[in-house]
């Protein structure tokens, strides 16, 4: 496929029922979260329901509405990775030395 | 012949506006995560963490400001989508629509901020219920969100006007809608891990 005729596939994107599919889904995921938050569940547990919840419409928002599903595949490459691997390093660094902190906390 | 960088064709089909917005979100991407990483710490190493949030009325209303945002998305798709048919006129409709529900969700977050401050004795350095640090991440945080939103909606009425003069192309408002549908995926992570996990039974 020539580099034009992707560009014009990718300004395609998704169909109106299609993004309005993804937009009820958001909402219903929106609606499980807050019926979650009646359950009273431990905030460890809470927290990482939430946190997958959450990564999951991110992931409809950028595919659908961000259009990144109808993009070169090489964008994908370019910008997601580089995100996820920042996180990352954040997480690897931050928890370890805040809970080092946390223990010597005067009780 | 054109070069690799002058945007639209290589090295990934897109202008050099939309790549611009892309690496923009991600850099945001990285502030915003550096926050509720520091929150979702805060959170789970403070057992007095305050509960401020009953599920009739606090947890109704920020579902409301919740599904407000999301509906501002679609009318955005909506934009986007009549600026690739060329319709000028419901490019700039469906802007305005967005940006009524960005107005919106300000004038329910102001609300509700309005509410913590002076009916809850809610600051940003201290509260009657627990942990001081509660204010500091949460008027941090859904600040620094409320932000992006209020720029979002001039940025809106910026390429609205723009476009609908003919002045800007259908890209600018695609690279619109990427910029407010960050700020839409921002509240996807803000609005469980900062209400949801603070509800009050």
């Amino acid at each position: 496929m020539s580099t034009e005729a992707h560009a014009a596939e990718a300004h395609a994107g998704a169909s109106v029922g299609t993004n309005l599919a993804i937009w009820i889904g958001l909402v219903a995921i929106t609606f499980l979260e807050v019926f979650l938050a009646y359950e009273q569940l431990q905030p460890a547990v809470m927290l990482s329901i939430l946190v997958v919840l959450s990564v999951v419409k991110a992931a409809m928002i950028m595919s659908y509405f961000m259009h990144l599903k109808f993009e070169k595949f090489s964008l994908v490459l370019f910008l997601i990775p580089a995100a996820i691997f920042c996180i990352c390093m954040m997480f690897i660094f931050f928890f370890p030395e805040a809970f080092r902190l946390l223990q010597m906390r005067p009780h | 012949m054109e070069s690799a960088w002058s945007g639209g064709k290589s090295p990934f089909a897109m202008g050099s506006k939309k790549l611009g917005m892309w690496l923009f979100i991600i850099s945001d991407t990285l502030t915003f995560s550096a926050l509720l990483i520091v929150y979702s710490y805060s959170r789970l190493t403070n057992p007095d963490w305050p509960r401020p949030f009953p599920i009739f009325p606090a947890i109704a209303f920020s579902t409301t400001m919740t599904v407000v945002l999301l509906a501002s998305s679609l009318t955005m798709v909506m934009a986007v989508m009549a600026a690739q048919r060329n319709d000028r006129k419901k490019t700039v409709m469906w802007m305005v629509a967005t940006m009524v529900g960005g107005l919106l969700f300000t004038a329910l977050h102001l609300t509700e901020w309005m509410n913590m401050i002076f009916k809850e004795h809610f600051t940003i350095t201290g509260n009657p219920e627990g942990s001081p640090l509660f204010g500091a991440v949460f008027f941090g945080i859904t600040g620094m969100h409320m932000t992006h939103v209020m720029i979002g909606v001039i940025y809106l009425g910026i390429v609205a006007v723009g476009y609908g003069r003919g002045k800007f192309s259908a890209e600018d408002v695609e690279v619109n809608g990427l910029y407010w549908h960050f700020v839409d995926l921002v509240w996807m992570f803000v609005f469980p891990l900062i209400y949801l996990m603070s509800v009050k039974y």
